[in-house]
């Protein structure tokens, strides 16, 4: 049992993390990581979703009639984002507001909608519960290195505190504009993707097509 | 037990789950409610001190807050009003509601917010020898986003002793340099009327050549920000100008609000 434990909870954190292998959850990894603390946040609050989901999901698995059961996960996801949306309002009030709206998108996060369906209606709701912290972990991971390679290097802090002096303030140190903006996490992910893969060839795909040879042999 | 698959099984269940959820939901609103808004309150103050200039650390922001008074002002007239209690009253919601704010002309409306409420809140720190400083509310258009913020004058209501933005959506490292403290210091001592009493501050291109004639009427503008720094300087010129406070502050000036 000890064993399993560990398995559902740090597979999905390199093995099958939902970001990197699942590309599961993009939206919210590119929206919230331009600033370490604010993913913290965000992580804390994925993660605290995902777990509870899946418990409660696979709690009453059994009473989920077949032909509702996606709108009956939706409802519970739901209802648990937004309490804790209300609850960073009352507690974090200044992160909350940097997050805004994709606190309210957790309910689309692809994460916890799949975990839900594919792993909490068919086990038992300690091992789910696990199943959802072992795969906000994973997602975690993923969010926390995107934001601390962007706040670094985007604007020459980490959480806020200023560790290579800008130029704007009479520093030295000119920071890279594009990593503030959503698009490098696109970039980022991708070499994270890569670099994975390069170790764990498994997590490779078969190529969808491959490229015909070039028939003509030259152009007359 | 009811067959979960049978109609009268799929109703049930979806009506007890809609029940539980809605009240775990509700409940969670109601509780936290208190402690939401005493945030938002918070956060309102903080903002204004710090556009101010007056935020002070270690000391708690109700306390600083205690020196401020909080009037209402009729726009129009430039007086101060009792329509409205100014503790309570929520001037982002009356601008949306037809009732209590006005449509602006499409010449008028410099700031691109579309509709003006008639009243404001203005914050107001007080000494022994009068007035010490007047904290106006702003907003405007910028590039993505409606720029949100405070701009402070000192007591002789003509020079800028601070500026701040508490909520916009402009592009991190471009416009979002307007909350740079860097270049929010460029606008302290500024002057925002000239000499005819026309409302002449403004952000320019580039970098502001301090010994041409004009100058304390003008910010640098912010590199590779030109639409914001255009909408931040046109929501100044709305807002000090006649459809905004301008009458507010001849007034007050001449003891008359």
């Amino acid at each position: 049992m000890a064993e399993k434990t560990k398995d559902i909870l740090f597979k999905p954190v390199v093995e099958n993390n939902p970001i990197a292998l699942q590309i599961l959850g993009i939206c919210s990894a590119l929206a919230v990581t331009s600033q370490l603390s604010v993913s913290l946040v965000m992580c804390l609050a994925l993660t605290t979703v995902t777990a509870f989901s899946n418990f409660f999901v696979s709690l009453v698995r059994n009473f989920i009639p077949g032909n509702i059961r996606i709108i009956v996960q939706m409802t519970i996801i739901a209802s648990l984002v937004i309490v804790v949306d209300q609850v960073l309002k009352a507690v974090a009030y200044d992160v909350s507001k940097q997050l805004s709206v994709f606190v309210g998108l957790i309910i689309t996060n692809c994460i916890v909608m799949g975990r839900a369906e594919a792993y909490a209606m068919k086990n038992p709701p300690v091992a789910s519960f696990l199943d959802g912290v072992g795969n906000g972990l994973g997602y975690s991971v993923i969010l926390i290195v995107l934001a601390v390679i962007r706040e670094l290097f985007g604007s020459g802090s980490l959480l806020g505190i200023q560790i290579l002096p800008v130029v704007s303030t009479g520093g030295w140190y000119v920071p890279n504009g594009l990593l503030l903006l959503p698009p490098s996490a696109f970039f980022l992910i991708g070499g994270f993707i890569w670099i994975l893969r390069t170790f764990k060839t498994d997590q490779v795909e078969a190529p969808d097509f491959e490229l015909a040879p070039n028939t003509r042999a030259e152009v007359v | 037990m009811l067959n979960k698959d049978t109609v009268g099984g799929t109703l049930s269940v979806a009506l007890i789950l809609c029940v539980v959820c809605s009240i775990v939901v509700a409940s969670s609103a109601v509780l936290l409610r208190p402690m939401q808004q005493a945030n938002k309150d918070l956060d309102r103050k903080t903002n204004i001190l710090a556009a101010a200039g007056l935020l002070k650390d270690g000391v708690s922001v109700d306390s600083q807050f205690d020196d401020i008074s909080v009037r209402a002002v009729d726009l129009d007239s430039g007086e101060f009003t009792d329509a409205v209690d100014p503790a309570n009253y929520d001037q982002r919601k009356a601008s949306k509601d037809p009732a209590q704010s006005e449509e602006l002309s499409a010449s008028d409306d410099l700031a691109k917010i579309s509709r003006r409420a008639n009243v404001a809140t203005v914050y107001i720190v007080e000494n022994s020898a009068g007035i010490e400083k007047v904290i106006l509310p702003i907003k405007g258009y910028g590039l993505w986003s409606t720029l949100y913020g405070f701009i402070a004058l000192e007591g002789d209501l003509n020079t800028v002793a601070g500026i701040g933005f508490y909520e916009h959506a402009e592009t991190p490292g471009l416009g979002g340099e307007v909350d740079n403290p860097l270049w929010k210091a460029k606008w302290e001592g500024k002057k925002v009327f000239d000499d005819e009493g026309k409302t002449a501050l403004k952000v320019i291109k580039g970098p502001v050549d301090s010994k041409r004639a004009g100058s304390e009427y003008q910010i640098d503008g912010l590199s590779g920000a030109t639409l914001t720094s255009r909408g931040v300087s046109q929501l100044i010129q709305f807002w000090l100008g006649e459809n905004g406070f301008a009458p507010f502050l001849t007034k007050l000036k001449e003891g008359e609000a």
